[in-house]
């Protein structure tokens, strides 16, 4: 996702004024010491990097709630803009590679934003040494993966790193799209009483990648979930487009990571039904033995939605029907209490609070 | 899910803890133990609190090797990384164990040459693939982990694999109870014994806790039916007047325990006079060390290891939640300087240490009755 994208529209003469000298350096509210992975797993500390350092000198003091993709107005053309890096650890594994990735991953970022991707900016930092082969895959993995999200890749630039100060490759693309009519995504409009969807089974690609590293004697018959959510978000914007809250894809952080900052951000809270999330039995199998929670592992090919209770049949309808949405639940809805929590309970009654990911996951073993 | 879904079958959940609620009555209060941080963890991933009536009180144990660890070994451990060319490789759960200069992945985003294993075994082979470094696995767990610890020294000299070695943290269970029941402040009626251990030394190790101390203990399963039967089990214990050892988790652990595993043990390790815990401070024979005929894969041998005492922060009262004098809550750091993010107490650190667990999942909750109290 892209870390930090006002989700507010901004006016033209903010996005083109000039830079403002100011005297006083802008106050920021971040204290860690040094930058950690935890600051880029997409939990906790790296909210805590984004609200405490980037966004108050980027975008200013209160920038409001931050969504997958700025809505701009320029000069009274509506677009939404957004981007995303990609650094993943093997390039390759079932079910999809960093080139799949990182055009689904934008595109994805757009669509949660209820908009469709119209063009693609890509930027490679490649590793001297790095065997022509493998970037030729990424990049055809790439033009693939846009023909398939019906997406233009129109500019690029590439920067080579000496040998050993990269890690093979890295890739960034930027998006731009144009916003679907009749929809409009902002948390504050969330309400009690609200319906939460998921769209499929979490957790495929951070357990697919965890495995496909190598360094667990665990093997599976997993996939990554990578691919556009564009046509099951178009199909939900027709069928339910004035019941859509809000909506954002689970990467980094997981469902509970997303669902916590929504929760955060509607000052409401979201009551999960353990039963009804759609996780697969060897996603559960391999968190059960690594101690790792399926909310907190990272999807790349399904988003969740908070629709208004009287279109939440419609709305699982037209995903149940749309392909590649067979598998789509209601898992939860927005109550007044837990305010700004995530709470799971079970069919017996137990209830368990879930928090934002703290750090990376790491498999408990002792 | 096979051996998963049937222990947490709704319907089965509800009839037993509807069997506990007539168990337990309402007229006298049951504070019970569970030794094992895994238990702690399942109580509250499991909302388990929710459907226990209240005289029931679950106490959290000392059973979590991550929390009982203290500072200094985690230090001393990362000064022998400090030096050329180790490698300091360790189980995912000692990762953000706080050291006084910050924790192992601190020092992996400063440079060190930090790995996660799942294994020993794993940390043998990478001392295969980087026969230039030497790879020191820093050795965490009750007699749950100790066996592999063992068992893949043992490979090594096998192998004759010399630029490998083992920091040894190994714990043993029995003394940390002893521990916990000498403590003049600590009132239990019963205790839920640690699973997986057990898997390892069987149930007869705890059978003074019966005879002696009249104690009941039932060894339990991780699953929600299996914790809420053992709570069953001992309601009937209680309620009798009865104390004994009873193996709820028969799937899993034999009596007599598993006797491979304790020759492994037995072959590589011996007792270490005294070894501090934190929270609890030194108990005797309550560790393990690399004994001297594998001397030569004990890192505390091979080389020097400064020994640092670290006192707890004066504030954070560890040791008190340790023992289940205190409840997680209750300790004037929590939830404030102590969080999961910037833990000051290693409780905080392991999602099994009872404070990172009720602030994972109940501490809101908690909060969240409480304003609802204030405002009616």
């Amino acid at each position: 996702m892209s870390d930090y994208a006002e989700a507010e529209p901004s006016s033209a003469n903010r996005v083109n004024s000039p830079v403002v000298a100011v005297e006083e350096p802008t106050p920021i509210r971040f204290r860690d010491a040094q930058i950690e992975m935890a600051h880029g797993a997409g939990g906790k500390a790296s909210r805590k990097l984004v609200e405490g350092l980037f966004a108050p000198i980027l975008l200013g003091a209160s920038p409001g709630p931050l969504g997958d993709a700025a809505l701009l107005d320029i000069n009274g053309a509506r677009i939404a803009i957004t981007a995303d890096s990609f650094v993943v650890k093997p390039l390759r594994f079932p079910g999809g590679s960093i080139g799949e990735l990182a055009v689904n991953g934008t595109v994805n970022d757009l669509a949660v934003s209820g908009a469709r991707a119209e063009a693609l900016v890509v930027t490679y930092v490649l590793e001297a040494g790095l065997p022509t082969p493998v970037l030729e895959a990424e990049v055809r993995a790439m033009a693939k993966a846009a023909r398939d999200a019906g997406v233009r890749i129109a500019a690029g630039d590439t920067k080579v790193v000496e040998h050993g100060k990269a890690d093979q490759m890295y890739v960034t693309t930027a998006g731009i799209g144009r916003p679907l009519h009749g929809v409009k995504i902002d948390p504050g409009s969330v309400r009690v009483g609200d319906r939460i969807l998921l769209s499929g089974p979490i957790g495929d690609h951070g357990i697919t990648i965890l495995l496909a590293r190598g360094e667990l004697d665990l093997e599976a018959d997993l996939r990554s979930d990578t691919r556009s959510v564009f046509p099951l978000v178009e199909a939900l914007v027709r069928a339910a487009g004035p019941g859509i809250r809000w909506m954002r894809d689970p990467t980094r952080g997981g469902a509970a990571t997303s669902l916590n900052e929504l929760a955060r951000d509607c000052g409401l809270g979201m009551v999960l039904f353990e039963d009804q999330i759609p996780v697969r039995d060897t996603v559960r199998g391999a968190c059960e033995l690594l101690g790792l929670d399926p909310l907190h592992i990272a999807n790349e090919g399904q988003f969740l939605a908070v629709v208004s209770p009287e279109y939440a049949d419609a709305a699982i309808n037209a995903l149940w029907l749309a392909p590649g949405g067979g598998e789509a639940q209601v898992i939860g809805e927005v109550r007044q209490q837990p305010a700004g929590t995530v709470l799971v309970t079970t069919l017996y009654g137990g209830s368990r609070i879930v928090d934002m990911l703290v750090g990376d996951p790491l498999p408990r073993i002792c | 899910m096979r051996f998963v879904d049937e222990f947490r079958e709704p319907e089965l959940i509800s009839k037993t803890a509807e069997e506990i609620r007539r168990l337990a009555g309402a007229k006298r209060h049951y504070r019970m133990m569970e030794v094992c941080g895994g238990h702690t963890h399942a109580i509250y991933r499991f909302g388990l609190k929710d459907i226990l009536p209240e005289n029931i009180e679950l106490i959290h144990g000392p059973g979590c090797p991550v929390c009982v660890l203290p500072m200094g070994r985690i230090d001393d451990g990362l000064a022998i990384a400090r030096q050329p060319d180790v490698i300091f490789a360790a189980f995912g759960d000692m990762m953000r164990v706080p050291g006084t200069q910050g924790s192992p992945l601190e020092h992996k985003a400063r440079g060190m040459d930090v790995r996660i294993v799942y294994s020993p075994s794993d940390a043998l082979k990478l001392a295969r693939l980087n026969p230039d470094k030497h790879v020191m696995f820093f050795a965490i767990g009750f007699e749950t982990t100790a066996p592999s610890t063992a068992l893949t020294i043992m490979r090594a000299k096998a192998e004759g694999l010399r630029n490998f070695s083992v920091f040894c943290n190994h714990v043993t269970i029995i003394p940390a109870i002893r521990a916990i029941l000498d403590s003049p402040d600590m009132r239990l009626d019963a205790f839920i014994g640690p699973g997986h251990v057990s898997t390892v030394i069987g149930c007869r190790p705890y059978e003074w806790i019966a005879h002696n101390e009249r104690k009941p203990i039932v060894v339990s399963g991780f699953e929600p039916l299996d914790m809420l039967q053992s709570v069953v089990m001992l309601l009937r214990q209680l309620n009798a007047g009865e104390a004994r050892v009873e193996n709820q988790y028969k799937r899993v652990v034999p009596w007599e325990g598993n006797r491979a595993a304790l020759r492994a043990i037995a072959e590589v390790f011996q007792l270490r006079p005294y070894f501090e815990w934190r929270g609890l401070g030194f108990i005797s024979q309550s560790a393990l060390r690399v004994n001297d005929k594998y001397a030569e894969w004990d890192s505390e041998q091979r080389f020097t290891v400064p020994g640092i005492r670290v006192t707890d922060p004066k504030a954070a009262q560890c040791g008190e939640v340790l023992k289940g004098v205190l409840k997680p809550h209750q300790c004037k750091l929590f939830g404030r300087e102590c969080t999961p993010e910037h833990p000051i107490g290693a409780l905080m650190v392991s999602s099994e240490g009872s404070c990172a667990a009720y602030y994972s999942y109940e501490h809101r909750k908690a909060a969240m009755e409480n304003s609802l109290i204030a405002i009616s």
